[in-house]
């Protein structure tokens, strides 16, 4: 049987909107894949923990709050630190233009900004993820 | 990747968590860790969880987490949710009750879909539980998808079945009856501050005298509200009373052996699906058979033989 693609979608920080990742994690659900979602307020070193037991493909962060810099870096700090080479990460939310790149070239492969349509983000999961 | 049966004896995360996914996938890798690991199981308490949907299982099973931490014993949980019939996919949202318990390395939480089996349970729920328990877990909670009335399966994985109720469900509970009010070694009347619930506990009580009248255990009912920690010390005491319990009378002989019935027909069951339908070649194998069952050409039932046929000389 093939491998089935399991994400995790997590809300890092202090930041209570998970409108868009429910609604992002029910178009991947739609697409065949498992998702786990881990629900609000989460650690980086809580994230990590996570999409370890869950052996996930990628990790879906989403943040409105404008902490994405901080926040989102740490994630993927902590999964280079761990020496995890095997996940992919993206992240979702109001997240300026100029940030984009600075985004990508700390490990976050994926960055989709509001109006972004769900299928482009299914796409993109499965010409990415590495196994 | 080798090794990977030797790290998870060796309790190692990743290993377990990888091992999982390949059992789930019928990776051929994961048939041979999972015969390596045999030798080694046997030794977890292994407690199923069911009940309906919203009954509270995911946040008690955190609740008796927390507790059987305090007595310093490890432990692994299986949450499953179901997968969804038309995508294949699956929203896996047991986690986020149980967040209390996601940075204690003393447990490890693994959630599953259903993968198109019926009866609570996912396919590798068999596998996934040998791996909890060669990996050193003491504890082993399998949590169902929320049931209905007939999905039993959990009894034949458990060594201890609790059944969760919650007061208000009305006539409800009597239709529950026939199916999963049968299996339970103990009854949890959860959110027990709600209005309904000393009628709740007197018909689960009326039952349990019918069903124990012969039986020198009479299945106990206890109250809860998980979300308040209330009374999960003592739901703690009444799961490690029935472990001894089973112990002391071969009772989980009698279940172990259940249970690896159980498993053998589930691998056999699988390895036969996968060589039927293999997916690359059932469509042009069978689709020419559903057209002319459609167009009354042949019936199902010689359909169904001439398939077998090929299988079975």
């Amino acid at each position: 049987m093939a491998h089935k693609i399991r994400v995790l979608i997590a809300k890092p920080g202090l930041d209570g909107h998970d409108r868009g990742a429910k609604v992002v994690a029910r178009a991947l659900r739609d697409a065949g894949m498992e998702v786990i979602y881990t629900g609000l307020h989460q650690t980086a070193d809580m994230i990590i923990e996570a999409a370890i037991q869950e052996d996930v493909d990628v990790i879906g962060l989403s943040l409105l709050s404008g902490a994405h810099m901080t926040l989102f870096v740490d994630v993927s700090d902590l999964l280079k630190k761990k020496g995890i080479d095997d996940v992919i990460l993206v992240c979702g939310g109001i997240i300026p233009e100029e940030d984009v790149p600075k985004l990508k070239k700390e490990g976050i492969t994926g960055v989709f900004g509001p109006g972004t349509p769900c299928e482009t983000i299914v796409d993109f999961i499965k010409k990415n993820v590495k196994r | 990747m080798k090794d990977i049966s030797s790290k998870v004896l060796q309790g190692d995360p990743r290993a377990i968590a990888r091992l999982i996914t390949l059992a789930e996938d019928n990776d051929p890798i994961a048939n041979n860790a999972m015969k390596k690991l045999h030798p080694h199981t046997g030794k977890a308490h292994v407690i199923g969880i069911t009940g309906v949907m919203g009954s509270g299982k995911s946040t008690l099973i955190s609740e008796l987490t927390r507790i059987f931490r305090n007595q310093g014993k490890t432990v692994g949980i299986l949450a499953i949710d179901p997968t969804s019939p038309f995508s294949g996919g699956a929203l896996l949202g047991d986690r986020i009750r149980m967040m209390e318990l996601a940075m204690d390395e003393g447990v490890f939480i693994r959630s599953l879909g259903t993968r198109g089996m019926l009866g609570g349970l996912a396919s590798a729920v068999y596998d996934v539980v040998e791996i909890f328990d060669a990996s050193g877990k003491d504890i082993i909670f399998v949590e169902t998808v929320g049931v209905g009335q007939a999905e039993v399966d959990v009894i034949k994985i458990a060594d201890t079945t609790l059944v969760i109720i919650v007061p208000g469900l009305g006539d409800s509970i009597q239709t529950l009856k026939a199916g999963i009010m049968e299996i339970a070694d103990i009854y949890v009347v959860n959110k027990a501050d709600r209005e309904g619930v000393d009628q709740t506990v007197a018909e689960v009580q009326s039952l349990v005298d019918i069903t124990c009248s012969d039986k020198e255990r009479k299945t106990p009912i206890l109250q809860t509200v998980a979300k308040e920690k209330k009374g999960v010390v003592e739901l703690v005491d009444e799961i490690n009373k029935h472990k001894n319990l089973i112990e002391l009378t071969n009772e989980l002989k009698d279940q172990r052996h259940k249970r690896y019935e159980a498993e053998l027909i589930e691998i056999i069951r699988k390895r036969l699906m996968n060589f039927i339908f293999d997916e690359s070649t059932f469509k042009e194998k069978v689709e020419p058979l559903i057209n002319q069952i459609s167009n009354k050409k042949i019936d199902p039932y010689s359909a169904a033989e001439e398939i077998l046929s090929k299988i079975i000389k």
